[in-house]
């Protein structure tokens, strides 16, 4: 049977989906950017949108929910996937609104005084069955892929507004979002780069040796010579794993003291951060941090098993330290991030 | 007069050592690598051209045991301001022995004279540490003010002694009156953040910092295991995950400078700026004959390079900066030492008691008026 056979198919791409996302999180398979994995997110959610069997917009959205706790449970760290599933929920949300006729837009805006008039769920439940739903909902997936491949090109397209000639820039460890927006500007302005390698895995080096490629004046240092050099430094610019909901960072280990040392030196620090990064978690101690044992930092066996050796993954930055936010819908500063985060996520889709 | 280590990008200056070296017969060792243009008044050698390559064997000018020192300073093998120090006043104690007065010459005028192309050829080595700068500027004070009567079997003996005494009062002694101040400041069940080795005995536990690419805090790592404290260890990345348990930091220093400047391995001011986020107390243990009469306020203007080849690492068998030279726009930047400002310190805790970093140019001043 044809709808037997699209079932197990989707059910398999949805297994290898999971088990890649466990992989990526051990360490042992690809590290992947997260363009790529909110770009398969997407492509998977549309697939379920397509092969899944629902009759109306309620039940389509339960099968995402359970599927995206399932994908959130497989890898934590990876809060794109998170985010992805809000995004299409709040995309199933408005198609539903618009083909009923309603519009969804005011219901928003007014969510502070409905909360304190009706005081309880909508009393919408999302049960009524549109047949040109399914097919809404898939064009309106496709434009948020549209809009995810865009987004690398959206933010180096701003590089030329925020770097000036001789200038000297300071990024820690790699991302390819930072490398793009600073390649972007390399093409008509020349400055000066240093990289902070980020130990233990040291992604500062490739970063660099890809700068020089374009003929980037780059400079790598070790993390112990962050504060060292700060005095130097006209701006930094990093880039980071997630956006939470205060407007704060989750990223690589060693930013906060990169953040701290720019605020000691009032040097602004401008995060390069696409809007699929933007997430509604809250500063959290346990969820903060990934601990991860780098065999490269114990060197002797014999006392290995008396020391505690900590390797975390992740810092978090609150945001009283960063000055700026670029990303593919222009700049914002972090004051304003709850309310950009309004508008992708509906408030009832934070807890997946 | 400004040091000449510091003066590599002005052609005069470097004319000048090369004929003084040249005088001296001291051999005179290049620069190695691309240097990143913030730095280009600093030099930066390479640990694999030793300038004991360009030295004949035996070599006439130069003492066998400096040759030595020098080689161990320049390879790392003695590292750290204390232990270089002690390796220096050492080997003058040998220099010392070996010593024979030529006729119708003067030993404590001579002798000085002596250990000028000693003290070049070491500083060619590796430039001399602000702690080896006053050590060598107390034994030229003792020979000169060796009376010229003096017999030298007598002279020789007395110049031992006084070396002996320093290293016993200066370095020695004063690292025990630093560890008897510093544990009045440790209370049980504290835990102390050290990013370089002290020692001592309460119950506490210790998180012990290491950064890359010199690791040294791997030794102070075993030292303490070995006398049984509970430790942990992290990269200096890991900082602001680690900092919220700490009660208390415990820093070294490589000098003081006059005005409250604290001079130390780098690193050092990154985790006094965000132990003061934190709120947690910063301590910097330095003995006296540390503190010195420059002044500075930022990172760059006189500081070291290592060896830039010291940060290409292999992870996961690919070492993205193995053929730096070759890439054109590449700068590898391994700095030495950075300077704190007073504000990030709390305490400093020296031989003579435990004072504010401010009060460094009154110990000075103490100091010369007793000599």
């Amino acid at each position: 049977m044809p709808g037997a056979d699209k079932e197990t198919d989707l059910s398999e791409r949805i297994e290898s989906f999971l088990s890649e996302l466990k992989r990526c999180g051990s360490g042992a398979g690809s590290l992947r950017g997260s363009a790529e994995t909110a770009r398969e997110t997407t492509a998977l959610l549309r697939r379920i949108t397509a092969q899944a069997r629902w009759g109306n917009a309620g039940e389509l959205m339960e099968i995402i929910r359970k599927e995206g706790r399932r994908m959130t449970a497989a890898q934590p760290s990876e809060t794109t996937v998170g985010n992805m599933i809000r995004r299409v929920l709040k995309i199933i949300r408005e198609e539903y609104a618009r083909s009923r006729g309603s519009s969804e837009e005011t219901d928003q805006q007014e969510s502070l005084h409905k909360l304190l008039t009706s005081g309880g769920s909508s009393e919408d439940n999302f049960r009524q069955h549109f047949t040109h739903l399914k097919a809404n909902v898939i064009e309106a997936i496709n434009e948020l892929l549209t809009e995810l491949e865009g987004t690398t090109d959206n933010i180096s397209m701003q590089a030329l507004e925020h770097i000036h000639s001789n200038e000297v820039i300071m990024t820690i460890g790699r991302s390819r979002t930072v490398e793009a927006f600073l390649k972007d500007a390399a093409r008509k302005r020349k400055f000066h780069v240093i990289v902070a390698e980020c130990a233990p895995f040291c992604q500062g080096h490739e970063m660099a040796t890809s700068l020089c490629k374009e003929d980037i004046e780059t400079t790598v240092i070790p993390d112990a010579a962050i504060f060292a050099v700060m005095s130097r430094v006209n701006k930094v610019i990093i880039g980071t794993q997630t956006v939470l909901a205060n407007g704060g960072l989750r990223a690589v280990n060693g930013t906060h003291t990169l953040a701290l040392a720019a605020k000691h030196h009032s040097t602004p620090l401008i995060v390069c951060a696409p809007m699929f990064k933007l997430s509604p978690q809250v500063p959290d101690t346990p969820y903060n941090h990934t601990k991860l044992k780098s065999v490269d930092t114990i060197l002797y066996i014999h006392i290995l098993s008396k020391v505690n050796a900590h390797c975390p993954v992740f810092d978090y930055v609150p945001p009283e330290l960063i000055t700026l936010f670029i990303s593919n819908i222009g700049g914002n500063a972090p004051s304003y991030i709850y309310r950009l985060m309004s508008e992708l996520y509906h408030p009832e889709d934070h807890e997946l | 007069r400004l040091p000449e280590h510091v003066q590599v990008d002005d052609p005069a200056a470097l004319k000048k050592l090369a004929k003084k070296l040249e005088r001296q017969q001291v051999p005179l060792r290049s620069d190695y690598g691309y240097k990143v243009s913030l730095f280009s008044h600093l030099h930066q050698y390479s640990r694999k051209s030793p300038p004991t390559l360009q030295i004949s064997i035996p070599a006439t000018v130069i003492h066998p045991s400096i040759v030595r020192l020098g080689l161990q300073y320049s390879q790392g093998i003695i590292a750290g301001s204390n232990a270089r120090s002690v390796a220096l006043l050492h080997t003058f104690k040998q220099v010392i022995q070996d010593y024979s007065t030529p006729p119708n010459e003067e030993l404590s005028r001579d002798l000085v004279n002596k250990l000028s192309p000693y003290i070049s050829f070491l500083s060619q080595c590796r430039p001399l540490s602000a702690s080896m700068g006053n050590a060598i500027k107390y034994i030229k004070k003792e020979i000169s003010n060796i009376p010229s009567q003096c017999k030298e079997e007598e002279a020789k003996g007395k110049l031992q002694a006084c070396i002996d005494s320093y290293i016993n009062e200066k370095i020695i002694l004063a690292s025990e009156a630093i560890s008897k101040y510093a544990i009045e400041k440790i209370s049980d069940g504290d835990v102390i953040l050290v990013y370089v080795w002290i020692h001592s005995e309460r119950k506490f536990r210790v998180i012990v910092v290491d950064s890359r690419p010199r690791l040294e805090g791997r030794e102070a790592l075993r030292r303490l295991v070995k006398k049984g404290i509970r430790c942990t260890y992290v990269l200096i990345s890991a900082l602001s995950y680690i900092l919220p348990e700490v009660s208390k930091v415990f820093l070294g220093a490589h000098a003081l400078l006059a005005n409250g400047y604290v001079m130390s391995r780098v690193g050092t001011s990154q985790i006094a700026l965000v132990a003061k986020a934190y709120n947690v107390p910063v301590l910097v243990c330095c003995e006296t004959y540390k503190f010195c009469e420059r002044v500075q306020t930022d990172s760059f203007v006189s500081n070291e390079l290592d060896d830039p080849d010291d940060l290409i690492v292999t992870r996961n068998g690919k070492s993205h900066l193995e053929n730096w030279q070759t890439v054109k726009s590449l700068g590898l930047l391994n700095l030495v030492y950075d300077v704190t400002p007073p504000d990030f310190v709390d305490l400093v805790i020296t031989d003579l008691g435990m004072i504010p970093c401010t009060s460094v140019p009154v110990v000075l001043r103490v100091k010369n008026v007793d000599q």
